[in-house]
Formats: structure tokens, sequence, C-alpha cells
């Protein structure tokens, strides 16, 4: 007997009173839920995945998406999603890909964490009358500085400063790169971090030669599979970022299918047309800590030490220890992403259950480096699961210098947050190659946007900051003394180094 | 609110405590009666090769001679004796305060380019984070602090803080917000020869503080105040900074002014501000910090706190109200107000 059809996971309907017949549901669904049959629309409800793309041209506002129409008996152990991946895996026999990011209820720590205010002893501070300064430098401070100073006055800096990045806003687009998504999600990230004067990242799918007018804000990544490295990619980058993790699919490398390798992805990433790219989970020539530090040296040198190196690993248990190696490893800056990190298609399992919430990892990688005095080696930028500026201020508050945003940019362009990019036909045309949908985005458009998105958030950080009397984004940075844990236990209060509420 | 006062004499001629008293007591509207506190440098010139170390027992018999043990494991005791009090009305003595003249053993730490500073911060750190019912509070050479819970005038009258003869001298008065009626809590604030007067609360204490403690220093005192002395002691003792650039890294110009000077200047002040980001102080206050050779004053980079500066002779004078410095000396010229974020520099002349 076989399993037969797993129940819908979303019933669509159209109101035949409101719907005007105009087919735009039909043209804009990509996944093929609509037909249109005579003067009708047909529907499959089985198709849907809830990305709402038609429910948004809708010009009636006809068609209605129901989650879960169909009841399981409810039990608290196997919930339905463990049910049917249970089916799923008894008809298929693989391993179970989504995209997106870990989606199982874990309580979340950024909203058990609660920023200050000033009252009475100190003064609020006003950002739209007082200066507020957000700037931040990305990359290796001397830990102290040597000046000669003259009995005239005069003084000179002995102390030789390495390269940093000057961010204007502590918020960076993090590394999507060409071929998870469309080239022009990319063109719209990239116009929209060179308006700001923050970064974008390449992921590993290469710098497109369209992308190159933006390139003094964009951060170049070498990954596994070395996809479009070559000395011209490298330089042209305003940082290279060497990937060794991912905070979604700790431990296991990527596998982008060959049908999304189109001509222009695969000249891209330097592959031929249609190959599978696979990045390997190791990189083949890091076995070790010393081996990273080469590698980090190697890219210096082939760029003349004037480029930043960052280091991004996954949010693991032993997190702050290797972000420790990785500060003597000549790296600038580490990039730490947590489990809640995005991702185009990574397995369920991984997704769900490898790795650790940003909010601790940031928070045992600060403590571990100043515990060791090395926290002016490096910067740590902060990415997985940040959903708004409160979100960032609390990270700073932990330790970030500045964070990574994924999801929340591409939600910007449209996303839905549906959780099909594995699938490769995103109706909204960014986790996708396919022409015809890809021609959907404007890059001009979404990258207005993009950067309305991080203008706006940027803006209540200086407020909220204001707010705790604090005119510097230097003074929030470590600064746990202005957050507090409401309901977070001890043993979490004590990693995070935050009092509770009340205290 | 709290008010500060600090004066200098450049030639290291003495001033008695008495007029410091009558002019920090001008500022009682600034204070609320639970905490004054005096710092007097050139007190002591019979011992002034010895760390002079204060300390509040909160009981002889009961914490003393852990402290005797301490002290003479790491080096000498030349000579102890109880500072004399004089009873007041208002003030309820709860501690007792005890003067040491130490001289470490440098042998002691062999690694150290700075040995006899180095143990004193260790034996400041240590008995402080324990709190086994003693806290030193005044750690230098030939200078010492007095301070406890209660108005000016009667912290004073209780040490009779006439009686001491200071070239420099800060002083205090304060209305607190978050250590009430600790002594430990009032003001000054001092490690090695390093003492810190402060109005106002820094909002960015957090950030100092793991800054700091990373460097070894241990904040015990609950208040943000000390913060400061051990700042200036890590920028100026250990990395060699002028008063002038440590002041420079605590209260740094805005981007927007280093983007628009001289290419030499820019990055020097860049480079402070990136190499010293997390010592930056903010939030509203007003600083006095003196040290055996000089008194610097500074506020804010907003200038939230008020600070104003005056001159006499030989003689400078820094404080919350110049009301205040009237008070010293009515003849007062050069009165100004300085600049957000610029220091007022007094140096004896060598
Ligand atoms: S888009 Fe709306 S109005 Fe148009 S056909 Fe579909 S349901 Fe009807
Ligand atoms: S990018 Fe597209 S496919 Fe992926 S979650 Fe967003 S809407 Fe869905």
């Amino acid at each position: 007997m076989s399993i037969g059809s797993i129940p819908l996971r979303y019933k669509v309907t159209i109101d035949p009173d409101q719907c005007m017949l105009c087919g735009r549901c039909v043209e804009n669904c990509s996944y093929g839920v609509y037909r249109m049959e005579g003067d009708k629309i047909r529907i499959s409800s089985r198709n849907c995945v809830a990305c709402h793309r038609c429910t948004a041209f809708c010009p009636r506002d006809a068609i209605g998406i129901h989650e879960k129409p169909t009841d399981y008996r409810s039990h608290p152990v196997w919930t339905r999603e463990i049910r049917e991946n249970v089916f799923n895996q008894a008809k298929t026999g693989k391993i179970i890909l989504a995209g997106m990011g870990n989606a199982l209820p874990y309580p979340m720590i950024f909203d058990r964490l609660v920023l200050d205010a000033c009252q009475v002893t100190n003064p609020s501070i006003d950002p739209l009358r007082e200066p507020m300064e957000l700037r931040t430098y990305l990359g290796k401070k001397p830990a102290s500085l040597t000046l000669r100073e003259s009995n005239e006055g005069d003084v000179e800096l002995m102390t030789k400063l390495t390269p940093n990045l000057q961010i204007e806003t502590p918020i960076m687009v993090g590394h999507m790169s060409y071929g998870a998504i469309s080239l022009p999600a990319q063109q719209a990230l990239a116009r929209a971090v060179s308006r700001l004067g923050t970064f974008m990242g390449t992921g590993e799918g290469g710098l497109h030669e369209s992308l190159y007018p933006y390139q003094k804000n964009i951060i170049v990544q070498v990954a596994s599979g070395r996809f479009g490295v070559d000395i011209n990619y490298l330089e042209r980058g305003a940082a290279i970022e060497i990937k060794i993790g991912q905070g979604a699919k700790p431990g296991i490398g990527g596998h982008l299918p060959g049908e999304k390798i189109c001509a222009d992805v695969a000249c891209t990433r330097m592959i031929p047309e249609g190959s599978d790219a696979i990045s390997p989970a190791p990189h083949h020539d890091i076995y070790s800590i010393e081996d990273l530090k080469q590698l980090v040296r190697s890219l210096k040198e082939a760029t003349e030490w004037k480029k930043p190196v960052f280091v991004k690993i996954a949010a693991v248990h032993n997190v702050a220890a290797i972000a420790a190696g990785i500060a003597r490893s000549s790296a600038d800056a580490v990039v730490i992403d947590g489990f809640r990190g995005g991702t185009g298609a990574a397995p369920i399992v991984f997704r769900d259950h490898v790795g650790i919430p940003i909010e601790a990892a940031i928070a045992s990688v600060d403590a571990k480096l100043r515990s060791q005095g090395i926290r002016n080696e490096v910067s740590i930028i902060a990415s997985g699961g940040i959903r708004h500026s409160a979100d960032v201020a609390k990270i700073i508050c932990l330790g970030a210098d500045a964070v990574y945003i994924g999801t929340a940019a591409l939600v910007a362009m449209g996303c839905r947050v549906c959780g099909t990019c594995n699938r490769g036909v995103c109706a909204w045309g960014i986790a996708t190659q396919k022409p015809e949908l890809t021609k959907r985005l404007d890059p001009e458009t979404n990258a207005v946007q993009v950067e309305n998105l991080i203008h706006g958030w940027t803006l209540e950080l200086a407020e909220l900051m204001g707010a705790a009397g604090i005119n510097s984004i230097e003074s929030l940075r470590g600064n746990r003394d202005r957050l507090r844990g409401y309901m977070l236990d001890e043993g979490l209060l004590n990693v995070l180094d935050v009092k509770t509420v009340g205290t | 609110m709290c008010g500060i006062i600090g004066v200098i004499d450049r030639r290291r001629k003495l001033m008695d405590g008495g007029k410091i008293r009558d002019s920090l007591a001008m500022m009682d509207e600034r204070g609320s009666g639970e905490g004054a506190g005096y710092v007097a440098y050139g007190i002591y010139p019979d011992y002034k090769d010895y760390f002079a170390l204060h300390i509040f027992f909160d009981n002889i018999r009961e914490h003393k001679s852990a402290i005797d043990t301490l002290l003479e494991k790491w080096g000498t005791i030349i000579h102890d004796e109880q500072i004399r009090t004089y009873p007041q009305p208002n003030l309820r003595k709860v501690h007792t305060p005890w003067r040491y003249f130490f001289r470490p053993d440098r042998s002691l730490m062999p690694k150290s380019t700075t040995p006899d500073e180095d143990i004193i911060t260790h034996l400041v750190m240590k008995v402080n984070s324990e709190k086994n019912g003693a806290l030193i509070f005044s750690s230098g050479k030939n200078l010492g602090v007095f301070k406890a819970a209660g108005w000016p005038e009667d912290v004073a009258n209780f040490y009779r803080i006439e009686d001491y003869q200071g070239y420099l001298w800060l002083a205090h008065n304060r209305y607190p917000t978050n250590t009430s009626g600790w002594w430990g809590g009032a003001h000054p604030f001092n490690l090695l020869n390093w003492s810190v007067v402060h109005n106002g609360e820094i909002t960015s204490y957090g950030t100092n503080r793991r800054y700091i403690e990373s460097y070894g220093y241990k904040c015990t005192m609950y208040t943000d105040t000390e913060v400061v002395a051990y700042l200036v002691d890590l920028l100026v003792r250990k990395h060699g900074l002028s008063e002038k650039m440590a002041v420079r890294a605590l209260a740094p110009p805005f981007w927007d002014e280093i983007d628009r000077m001289p290419a030499k200047e820019q990055e020097l002040n860049r480079a402070i501000r990136l190499a010293y980001g997390s010592a930056m102080m903010n939030g509203p206050f007003a600083i006095c910090v003196a040290n055996e050779n000089s008194l610097v004053g500074f506020t804010d980079r907003i200038k939230l706190r008020p600070l104003v500066s005056a001159e006499h002779g030989d003689r400078l004078f820094i404080s919350s109200e110049e009301a205040a410095i009237r008070r010293i000396d009515p003849d007062i010229e050069n009165v100004t107000m300085p600049k957000a974020g610029e220091p007022v520099i007094g140096r004896v002349i060598p």
C-alpha cells in the first residue's frame, strides 16, 4: 500500500465574486498553481508554496491562501512536520533539502534581552540635534599607539595602521552568490550598499562584470570550491572573505545543481555550463589552523597587504576558541554565522539541528578575545537571524562590531520567506536564474527598497543609542551593562554576562 | 549633580585644606550630604619614598591582621597608624581609616618594568575584590585621600582637613545615584598616584569596564568613576601617552571634525579612535584627574556637565562653579569655560 498523498500545506481559493479573470495570477505563479480554463481559473493548491506572488499582484484581492487546511491528529511529539518528513523519506530514501534558515521554534534569545534608556540622572541625546556617530572601522587595530610628542606640541604617530574598511552604518549585506540569487538581485544590493556607504558580499559565485562599478563596496569571497577566484577578482574586492562554514549548514559543503548553472553563472564561476557546482565540506588546503594562516597570508601577499581578509565560520559549540585561533592567523575580522542564518539549500537535519544561536556565540567570542587580550586583533561581524534594528543594537552590546543581513535584505526585495529557494523557480525573481523570472526584479527599484530598509534601521539605531545617552557606536560595543535579560536562565545570563531585569 | 574642584600650585607651594573645604561647601546645592572627599598631594614629606596606603577597616580586630600579613608578604611596612578622626554629630563612623607607609619588594615581580607599581596595583585589586572587611582607597606616594559619607564640611572636620598641607588638591561633593551612603563610593578615587573626581554618569561604563578588565584591572567599587583612574593609568603609565593625548583618547573629536583636519592630524586622530575606541567615555561628565605632576580637567564630547577654569599666579583652579573657585581666591584671572572634550592642563614647574 503506498503512502498516498500528504495533506495539503496550503489551500488556495479565489472569490468568484471578486475575480475579474485578468489572468495575472496565472502569469505570476511560477509553481503552476493556476490554469485558465475557459472562463474559470483552475487551482492546484498542492503546488502552492505561499510565496504570495499572486496575492501581491491580484488587482481584486480575490485570492485567499490558508495554511494547513487539513488537521492531523495532534500530537506533541509526532508533529505534523516530523510525520511529513518521514513520509517524504520513506518515498525517496534521500536527504531532505530546504531553503531559508532554521525553522524549529527554539526560544529567541534576542527577544529575551531588553535595551536601556536614560531618565533624569543623565540626559538622553537627540540624534536630530546632536551628532550621533555610527561610523565603524572593520579590521585590525593596534592595541596601543606609540606617539612622539615634541615640546612644541607636535605629535607624530609612530604606529603603522593596517587597512580597515570604513562603514557608515554597522549594517552590511551578507554573502549571497550569483547562482544562489539572481544577477538583478545582486545588482540591486550593490547599488544599495554603495549609496549607503556600506558593503555587500559576493558569496562564492565570483564577481559578475556588471558589478565592477560597485566593487569598492564589495567583499569578495573565497570558499572551498574557489569558484570565480583569480587575481582580478581578488584585486577588485574591497576586502576578501574566506568562508569556512555557514550557520545554516555547519560542517558541510554546498551544491548548486547544474540546471542553475546557466552560461552567465558558469562564466562568472569559471566552470563549464550545466555542470554541478560542488563546494567541498572543508577547504582541501585547510586541515588545521596553521593552514588557515597560510591562506590568509597568501591572499594578503597576492594583494600586496592592501586589503583586509575576513574569515567566516559557523557558530558551533567551540566557536570562541576557534575565533581566538583565527584572531592569531593575521585575519582582520571574524564573521560568525549563527544557526538561524539563511541559505539557498541545506539538508533540513543540519539547518534545524546543528550550531548555536548568534547571541551566545558573539558573547562568548568577545569574552574569549578580551580575556586573551586580542580583541583589537580582529573585528567581529555577526550574521544569521538579524531581523530588525533592535537585534543590531543588542548584538553590538554583546560585542559585535557590525552585522551582515541576508534574509531581511531579500524580504525588502519582495521575498516572502516561503523557503523553497532550493527549487530555483522563485516567483520573485530572487532565488532563480530563469530569465523570465529574474526580469521581474528591477535593480533600481529594488535597490531603493533595500536602501530604505537599511536607512530606516540606521535611524532607529541612532535613536536607541541617543536614548541610552551614547553618541558613538564604540561606546555601545560590548556594553552589556545596557542590556538586561528577561526570563533567561542563570546559565545563559552568565554566558551573555548580562544581568536580569530589575537589577 | 555633584560638585568638583581641583587646584594645583605650579611651584608646589602648599595650601592647607581649610579653604578647599569652604569652597566645596559652597556647592552643597550640588550634593546630598551622602558623600564627600578630598585628596591632597605633598602631605607626607617625611615618608615621600613610600607608598601611602589608606585603608578602611570594617573592624580592626577582625580584619587588620590579614592585611598586615599580606603586606609583609609583598614588602615592608615602614610605619602604620590610625588616621586621626574627630567625631562629628552628623557623621556616623562606620569604618576605621588606617594608613600604612609601605615599600614593596621588587624582586617579587621580576619580569615587570614597573615592579613597585605593579605590586601595589595587584594588592589594591586583590584586597578590594575580596571584600574582606578592608578597602584600599588611596595608594600613591606622598598623597592621601580622605573621604566618607556626609556633607563636605562634616567630612573635612572629621579628618581635620585643615591640618594637611598639599600643593595639589581635588575635592568632591556627592549626589549619589548608584551607591548611596557607602564610604568606598565617595570620590576621589585613587590608584597609585592617579586620583579622579567626577561629576556625571558614564554611559559607556560597560564597554570601558570590559576593556580595562582585559588588562588585569578589576572594577570593584560599584561606580563608574574608578574606571577613569584605571584608564588614565593604562594610557599614561603603561602606554606612555601624554595627559593631553590620553584625554584625546577618552573624549576624542567627532568624525566630522576629523574628516576636515589636515592629512597628518587626520591620521593621528583616526588612529587614536581606532586603537582606543573601547576606552572612549560617553555620557555626561566633567572630570578632574591628577597625578603628582599635573592636574587635568575635561568634559564629555558635547559638554553636558559644567566645568570652569581660572588662574592666579602659579595656581590653576578647575571647578563645576566659578563661585566655588572665588571662595578660595577672590582675585582669580582668566576665568574660562573649556570647550567640550578639550583638556585644561596644569603642570608643576620642574
Ligand atoms: S489575479 Fe485575481 S482577479 Fe486576476 S484572475 Fe487571478 S484571482 Fe482573478
Ligand atoms: S527567495 Fe524566493 S524562493 Fe526563496 S524564500 Fe524568498 S520568495 Fe521564496
